[in-house]
């Protein structure tokens, strides 16, 4: 567990304390470190001097801030109709079988997470993909199997 | 003024009206069920949609304000469907076991479906489709997700009512729900088990965690001695679930209905309420004798009353560096719950292992109190059951007595008598009213100088209330307060309560005493007494209260004669050994979520 | 049929101007002015609402309040959409222009624009732009200066007043309406809101005047738009069109020959089937969309679009409303068990009564555009959804 106190309280240094800064405070502890703890949620409720609960109510709304655990990558499959028509499935598939794991899960050693998504966007060059912030376009299954061997070198 | 037409009926009302409130003003009833007149507009559930001429949608006639010129229609076809299938909807997402359910025949969801959604069902059950958890955790209430329909009206009442924020709305779409943080069980989070979210509650979503199949077999167990104890704002409420308008005093018939019920010994919390004044109004002069005259730095001023459990667990959970603040005093509950085991017991004749100790609260908090792992004080855990003023009502239609025939009774003795000072707990400034009445009369000899003991400055309804008096004729023993303005405050409602917190931690509180009380109104608003509440419910129960009071032949804790009888045979005096072993208490930090 | 264009592609977005001219120009303009301008322009909202813009600033420049602002919407979420993208990747500076010259119309000194959480990878670029574009207005005289707040994934954060929580710090769950955002905005200030392509498209009528704009379009569709084109078309991508073609003229160029229906405006948008094409405008008088247009041929099944739009917005709505909340779950449940037989096909017409119900009872427009889709795939290809 990594000392979430120091990173909470850097945040609301550049940000603030007000209700109006708990967005990218979330957004500054997911950036670092792929996902919301609890203690991570409850430090940032004493911060900001509102109930955890509420932090939590706000988190679990937004897709991007997972209250979930998640890997260093987190892979968002978008599953809107065009990437489905041109070929969403195999993607899936290539990812599932690289990586060991259905979409939703977490791989054991934390490095990745198979999450599927709503339109992000690139629909004229589908299927397409995030991970973390970086997205993916025109994929192949040559062209994922490439990617994520990037990804797991570095 | 703005000026509009509702079903083609000319109405006038100030600017801001809601089309609702203009609806009401003109007696033409709009359905509603996310409003609240204690909470603020959400206008989510969508029951209320009218038709505006020329507006492209139907509006939320409970979140819109008037216009002038405004053409509102509340019952055509259009809002008739739209009705019928919003109402429909929540259904489909409802368990509706309504024959199983706590709140059948008291469910606004029920009411609405048998004005608008009955015949056949619409629409797919969706209910398999969620994984909806029944939350037991906590002694005090159950809360159940199959039953939510999502208005948040506990939100709201959690967040502005209450200030915790306790519980919230989580997830969207599909997975929307409310939720505590991060799902954790109720009784692990900084719920304060007031219950305001509970009285709150259209469904059977949230509902107290009920002893009465409990009650019920003790009072038939004739090996076992039931005492029970009444609570003073539950004698003003009673009535309300029985057929009364709110504010009808029923003691004489509530202590009728219960001798019928079965319970062997009937008694009042407010003989208890009496002696927490002996106790605490000798804690505080001993606090103010050792920080005034003998400049300890140890004792802490202001001090807090400690009856409210809500108030008590809300200090535990966010302001634990005050609970040496709070009075020592354990709640008029759990003092007479230590008595009934030992000096009860001892007086009469009874095996302490064989009483079970009940108490009727207004309250969910008490259910709590209840189970604090250090209330034993009598050896025993010294009270058993906690029932509210809902359930008692309950307990009496399945006993099928027909409460408005009774005939007035008395409490038994030896712990039944009471004066006023015990019965005005029940409201939002009685604690302090009763503490003065007694404080003033030991410092000076005298009766405090309020026209016929009524201490107005510290009643009503506003969220704080502030108050001095002046000390002055003090008899020997209490010179040091000679000239002594003693400043006090009351506050209810934990928003207010979280108010004051703040001014005391910014030093900004020059206070002696204060009164605080979980719930707005005091225990007359608590978490266990009938729904519905509102405002104007809870204004006319405190009259009811003052009104006892006023109707009391005593009205003052000292003159009670069985609290007397107890020192003299039992206790020794205030704060004396045996009564902090039984009567006092300590506190406990908790999580700050 | 009057108002027929026809098909004719335009470069007016993304074409190259001096910033520093078109905002100076604004900048001696006064407010009535720059207002006026843009109502004789007959500009309506880009971003799929459609609301005339002009009409929208002069109501926030009335409001009374000193703190006033200027929110640029880049939360592009409809799907099908992803022209905005592409518009703050290309000429990010002219979005920037807009706010600037809608600060002066409105009277707001503080701008924000809301970006996509989706988007975050431009974020470093457009923060290195705005720093050059307030360098430069600081040297004009402007009193105005952009934020940027990210979106965190959620498509209800489009709509204006879910927008405003959001930046607010709160849930994305939109609001009673009236107050409407020029009263009651970011903040509970005067706000006036619009869409990236709108405040582009505002730069470009002040630096070419309202008639020249006029003669694009048609009466009610005035200027050109930005469409976002994918799925059955040998030429996906970005295109800028004037308004006031026909479907009939857009699939003639844009299809694959085999078209058999095109979603207009994502899907909260129109299914236009093949034999309404030639009736269909696409535009504010007949089919109107924030620019996403999706072609289907015959090989794809209609019962796969609908099931996937309504997947989509049961997950995507914020949930407070009961019309929206469970008439989206409803709706997809519904088609499945019509699809596989557990229910009688003539459920359908009860799903469609449902529709209509969420149009006119759902508190925002999520909810009540949830029908448009529904019923138009219903009501064209009721034996796909069937069968």
């Amino acid at each position: 567990m990594y000392q979430v106190g120091n990173l909470v309280k850097e945040l609301t240094d550049k940000h603030g304390r007000a209700r109006e800064n708990l967005m990218p405070i979330l957004q500054g502890i997911v950036e670092k470190h792929n996902y919301l703890t609890d203690e991570a949620m409850v430090e940032v409720a004493k911060e900001l001097e509102i109930s955890a609960a509420e932090v939590y109510g706000t988190a679990s709304f937004y897709s991007f801030l997972d209250t979930k655990v998640r890997g260093k990558y987190v892979i968002r499959i978008c599953k809107t109709i065009t990437c489905s028509m041109k070929g969403k499935a195999e993607i899936i598939q290539t990812l599932e079988d690289m990586l060991k794991i259905k979409v939703g899960e977490t791989t054991s050693d934390k490095m990745f997470s198979l999450l599927e998504t709503n339109c992000i966007g690139w629909c004229h060059k589908a299927p397409a993909i995030l991970i973390n912030e970086i997205p993916y376009t025109e994929l192949t299954p040559e062209k994922v199997v490439e990617i994520i061997k990037s990804y797991m070198q570095k | 003024m703005v000026n509009l037409n509702i079903n083609d009926q000319f109405v006038s009302v100030p600017e801001g009206t809601t089309v609702l409130a203009a609806a009401q003003k003109l007696k033409i009833n709009i359905p509603t069920l996310c409003n609240h007149p204690d909470l603020c507009v959400a206008g989510n559930c969508r029951v209320c949609v009218v038709e505006q001429k020329g507006a492209r949608t139907l509006i939320a006639a409970c979140a819109t304000p008037v216009s002038e010129g405004m053409d509102i229609h509340t019952n055509t076809l259009k809002v008739r469907n739209a009705r019928k299938h919003i109402v429909e909807l929540l259904l489909s997402e409802h368990k509706s076991d309504c024959t199983k359910c706590y709140k059948n025949t008291k469910c606004e969801l029920q009411a609405l479906a048998n004005e608008f959604a009955f015949g056949d069902t619409i629409f797919l059950d969706i209910v398999e489709d969620h994984p909806y958890s029944i939350d037991i955790s906590s002694p005090a209430f159950i809360k159940d997700d199959s039953k939510c329909i999502r208005c948040q009206r506990c939100v709201r009442t959690c967040s502005e009512l209450q200030y915790i924020s306790a519980i919230t709305v989580a997830n969207k779409g599909s997975h929307q729900k409310i939720s505590s943080f991060h799902d954790r069980p109720m009784s692990h989070v900084v719920c304060t088990a007031c219950g305001q979210c509970v009285t709150r509650c259209p469904t059977g979503a949230l509902v107290e965690k009920t002893s009465i199949d409990q009650v019920w077999d003790a009072i038939y167990d004739a090996d076992k001695h039931v005492v029970v104890q009444t609570a003073p704002a539950v004698r003003v409420a009673l009535g309300e679930d029985l057929g009364y308008d709110p504010g009808e005093r029923v003691t004489g018939k509530m202590v009728t209905a219960l001798k019928q019920l079965g319970f062997d010994s009937v008694l009042d919390t407010d003989f208890s309420a009496d002696l927490t004044i002996m106790e605490e109004g000798t804690e505080l002069l001993t606090r103010l004798k050792k920080v005034l005259v003998d400049g300890d730095k140890k004792t802490r001023i202001p001090m807090f009353t400690s009856c409210s459990p809500g108030w008590i667990k809300f200090v535990e959970h966010k302001y634990p560096e005050y609970l040496s603040n709070l009075s020592t005093c354990k709640s008029p509950q759990q003092m007479f719950g230590a008595l009934a085991k030992t000096y009860f017991a001892k007086k009469r004749k009874l095996d302490p292992s064989k009483i079970v100790s009940v108490s009727v609260m207004p309250c969910t908090a008490k259910k709590f109190e209840a189970d604090r792992p250090e209330m034993r004080a009598s050896g025993y855990k010294d009270i058993d059951f906690v029932i509210t003023t809902r359930e008692l009502a309950v307990m009496i239609k399945q006993a099928g007595i027909d409460f408005r025939v009774l005939k007035p009774s008395q409490y038994d003795s030896i712990m039944g008598d009471s004066t006023g000072a015990g019965v005005i707990f029940g409201a939002t400034g009685g604690v302090m009213e009763a503490a003065l009445r007694t404080a003033y009369e030991i410092v000076t000899g005298k009766e405090v100088p309020f026209n016929n003991l009524n201490i107005t400055p510290v009643r009503g309804m506003d969220g704080i209330k502030e108050a001095k008096i002046k000390i002055e004729g003090c008899t020997d023993e209490w010179k040091f307060l000679e000239g002594v303005e003693l400043k006090v405050a009351i506050a209810h409602g934990l928003t207010n309560a979280n108010n004051i917190m703040k001014l005391v931690k910014k030093g900004k509180a020059s206070y002696h005493f204060i009164e605080i009380m979980a719930c707005p109104g005091g225990c007359i608003g608590g978490g266990g007494q009938p729904i519905p509440t509102s405002m104007e419910i809870r204004e006319n129960r405190i009259k009811a209260i003052y009104s006892e009071d006023e109707h009391m032949a005593l009205r003052k804790s000292h003159e009670n004669p069985e609290i007397i009888a107890l020192y003299k045979d039992f206790l020794g005096k205030p704060n004396s050994l045996k009564a902090h072993e039984l009567l006092h208490t300590h506190y406990v930090e908790r999580e700050h979520y | 049929m009057e108002n027929i264009k026809g098909l004719t592609k335009v470069d007016l977005i993304f074409e190259k101007i001096s910033p520093k001219e078109v905002l100076t120009k604004a900048y001696s303009m006064k407010s009535e002015e720059i207002i006026q301008q843009i109502l004789d322009s007959g500009l309506k909202g880009r971003g799929g609402a459609g609301f005339p813009t002009g009409l929208k600033w002069k109501y926030a420049a009335a409001g009374k309040d000193s703190e006033k602002y200027i929110v640029c919407n880049a939360d592009e979420g409809e799907p099908g959409t992803f022209k905005d993208r592409e518009i703050l990747d290309r000429v990010s500076y002219k979005v920037y222009g807009g706010m600037a010259i809608a600060s002066r119309a409105i009277g707001a000194k503080k701008g924000i624009v809301y970006l996509r959480g989706e988007y975050r990878f431009l974020l470093p670029q457009l923060m290195k732009e705005l720093e050059s574009f307030h360098n430069m207005i600081d040297e004009i005289g402007y009193d105005f200066r952009i934020r940027y707040c990210m979106g965190s994934g959620a498509y209800i954060c489009g709509e204006e007043s879910a927008l405003f929580e959001s930046i607010q710090g709160d849930r994305g769950e939109p609001r009673n309406k009236p107050p409407y955002p020029t009263t009651s905005g970011v903040f509970y200030k005067p706000t006036s809101i619009n869409n990236v392509e709108t405040l582009v498209t505002v730069v470009m009528i002040i630096k070419h005047g309202a008639e020249k704009y006029n003669l694009l379009g048609t009466k009610d569709s005035r200027g050109s738009k930005v469409f976002s084109i994918s799925g059955d078309t040998p030429t996906p991508g970005i295109f800028e069109l004037e308004l006031g073609m026909t479907v009939q003229q857009f699939v003639n160029e844009f299809g694959d020959g085999d078209t058999k229906a095109v979603q207009v405006g994502g899907a909260s948008g129109f299914c236009v089937p093949r034999k309404k094409f030639n009736e269909t405008i696409i535009g504010f008088e007949g089919v109107p969309t924030g620019g996403s247009m999706k072609l289907f041929n015959s090989s794809r099944s209609m019962y796969n679009v609908l099931h996937n739009y309504l997947d989509f917005f049961a997950e995507e709505s914020c949930g407070q409303c009961t019309p929206c909340r469970v008439g989206c779950q409803q709706l997809l449940k519904g088609v499945e068990k019509v699809k596989k037989g557990d229910v009688k096909s003539t459920y359908l017409n009860e799903l469609v009564k449902l529709a209509d119900t969420m149009k006119v009872a759902s508190k925002c427009g999520l909810g009540q555009s949830v029908g448009n889709a529904f019923r138009t795939i219903v009501e064209n290809f009721r034996e796909e959804i069937i069968y």
